[in-house]
């Protein structure tokens, strides 16, 4: 449940459940994101949820602080959304250009890339959020034996498609972006799809991913 | 009856940071797609104003040095907003020094050379006609970063066309006398992680000079001059983030967020611009000092109310 309501600035509401990052608070999140979503409410213009958080900016020159903490307050919460989340598979291929981390993971995880790759192909994972940039998911929780910090200095360039672990999260760049997160594979799905106007992000926050294995060959069949 | 040309302007030099901007879409951030839109929204409604346009009809924004465009087709109308000093030349060659906030007429060949802003960065060009753009998600705002928007995405580009409605609207030569006041502040509110900075930090915030730097655009300002003490933690589990917000990175210098900001991001959040002071954070050069000082929730309500009071007196006085 929302621990605390604030201000963010004059014209959002900020929604903390707390501190601690686990599923049980992100679907609590995402469940009041849906059903804020759903009521249409006049005069809101974003809801952003977040592992622990939700932020609700509206336009000042419609409705007010006071208003919009009102309504969040007093939601009455449906439950039927948590039927829409979906589980997705995602094929990834971690051959030799593709894997940009293999000898960064390798050392600092103390186990072998083979080893790597079987524990994080072993699991579902879960989507917290789906932000950043365009489409890009958070998803998690990654195995203990594969927690690493971020690069000390990101890369400018992170290839598209690329898939990054960083502590207990793993990501996928839907686009070359900057970025810091280590590189383990990389994705032929087009994970944001502008073209797709009603649902152009593939991975929206609730729903699962499971990634399976790919070769360089099923990559490029995929790709073209 | 003979065939109207088509009508369209032809980019002779792009300009820097040129691109569509409405009042940019909403409810994607949950999916990674900041709101965009213009950067200075009162010389965005102005600039419609002035034509009697529908009021979220999309411009050309632009930043420091603005497009070189030649008008081809029948006579339209075309008004610059914002401090920025252009050119018409006529296609007789004869040139005509321009004043923003004053509609003109162009015909066939004519073109509008927008040479820069004065001490300010942004600019608007709105026309009697409609650009013929591709809407997205509600909006024809261009997001460059995320290629999402009218023009492919893109900034525009030299030596592109761009195509325009064949209304041949009638419009009236307005104007209006506007001089945007300088403020000596910019006001924040606190924000959510105001606790987390040292008590000298706090004051420093308040009291001293910060500068704007070049790393600044449509994304974001970055500040420099005064380094800003964390003494809780200097990476928060991200989450959302809105327009106007001031983090502070581990280097202690703030970045304010601006209209085509990442949808969530892992630092702290010191403070916040309130919404009647977006336009003036918006227009400040490279180099200007800035000066934060707080105000309450109340206070920030009461002056986007006059902030926009003031838009439409602006409006009640084009004559």
């Amino acid at each position: 449940m929302i621990k605390n309501i604030l201000n963010l600035g004059d014209a959002a509401v900020y929604c903390d459940f707390g501190k601690d990052v686990n599923q049980e608070i992100n679907i609590n999140v995402i469940n009041y994101f849906k059903n804020i979503k759903d009521k249409k409410i006049e005069g809101i213009t974003n809801i952003t949820p977040s592992y622990n958080k939700l932020i609700v900016s509206f336009d000042l020159e419609v409705t007010s602080y006071s208003k919009v903490k009102k309504i969040i307050e007093n939601i009455e919460l449906d439950k039927k959304f948590e039927k829409e989340n979906k589980l997705i598979e995602i094929p990834v291929c971690c051959e030799k250009d593709f894997k940009l981390d293999h000898d960064r993971l390798e050392k600092k995880l103390g186990i072998t890339y083979n080893k790597i790759l079987e524990i994080f192909f072993s699991k579902e994972y879960f989507c917290y959020m789906t932000g950043f940039i365009a489409g890009m998911p958070f998803l998690g929780d990654v195995s203990e034996k594969l927690r690493a910090k971020r690069l000390k200095t990101p890369r400018v360039k992170v290839p598209k498609g690329s898939i990054g672990l960083t502590e207990q999260f793993c990501n996928i760049y839907t686009y070359e972006s900057p970025g810091g997160w280590n590189i383990i594979g990389n994705t032929p799905l087009e994970i944001f799809n502008k073209e797709n106007l009603s649902e152009p992000a593939l991975i929206n926050p609730g729903d699962k991913v499971k990634f399976s294995r790919i070769t360089q060959e099923e990559y490029d069949k995929i790709k073209r | 009856m003979t065939k109207l040309k088509d009508n369209y302007f032809e980019i002779k030099r792009a300009g820097i940071n040129s691109t569509f901007q409405d009042n940019g879409r909403t409810n994607l951030n949950h999916i990674g797609i900041p709101i965009s839109g213009v950067m200075d929204k009162r010389n965005f409604i102005l600039a419609n104003a002035l034509l009697k346009n529908e009021t979220n009809t999309p411009v050309i924004e632009f930043a420091y040095q603005g497009p070189l465009l030649e008008f081809n087709g029948d006579k339209i109308y075309f008004v610059i907003t914002g401090d920025v000093k252009f050119e018409i030349i006529k296609n007789n060659n004869e040139k005509i020094i321009g004043s923003p906030y004053n509609v003109y007429a162009i015909e066939d060949k004519d073109q509008i050379d927008i040479q820069s802003t004065n001490k300010s960065v942004y600019g608007y060009l709105s026309i009697s006609e409609n650009i013929i753009l591709d809407e997205i998600w509600d909006s024809f705002s261009t997001n460059t970063k995320a290629k999402i928007g009218s023009n492919n995405g893109e900034k525009l580009s030299d030596n592109q066309k761009i195509k325009i409605s064949h209304k041949n609207r009638n419009t009236a030569l307005t104007k209006l006398n506007y001089i945007d006041k300088k403020i000596e502040y910019i006001r924040v509110m606190k924000a959510t992680n105001f606790d987390y900075f040292s008590e000298k930090a706090k004051e420093v915030f308040f009291k001293k000079e910060f500068k704007v730097t070049k790393l600044s655009d449509r994304m974001g300002m970055r500040l420099e001059g005064q380094i800003l003490e964390n003494v809780v933690s200097t990476n928060i589990k991200s989450e959302g983030l809105v327009k106007g917000v001031v983090q502070v990175p581990s280097d202690g210098n703030p970045i304010i967020m601006f209209a085509d900001h990442g949808t969530i991001g892992g630092y702290p959040k010191i403070a916040n611009v309130i919404s009647a002071d977006f336009d003036k954070i918006a227009q400040m050069t490279p180099g200007t000092a800035i000066k934060f000082k707080e105000v309450n929730l109340k206070e920030a309500e009461k002056l986007f109310k006059l902030y926009n009071l003031e838009t439409t007196n602006l409006i009640n006085q084009i004559s």
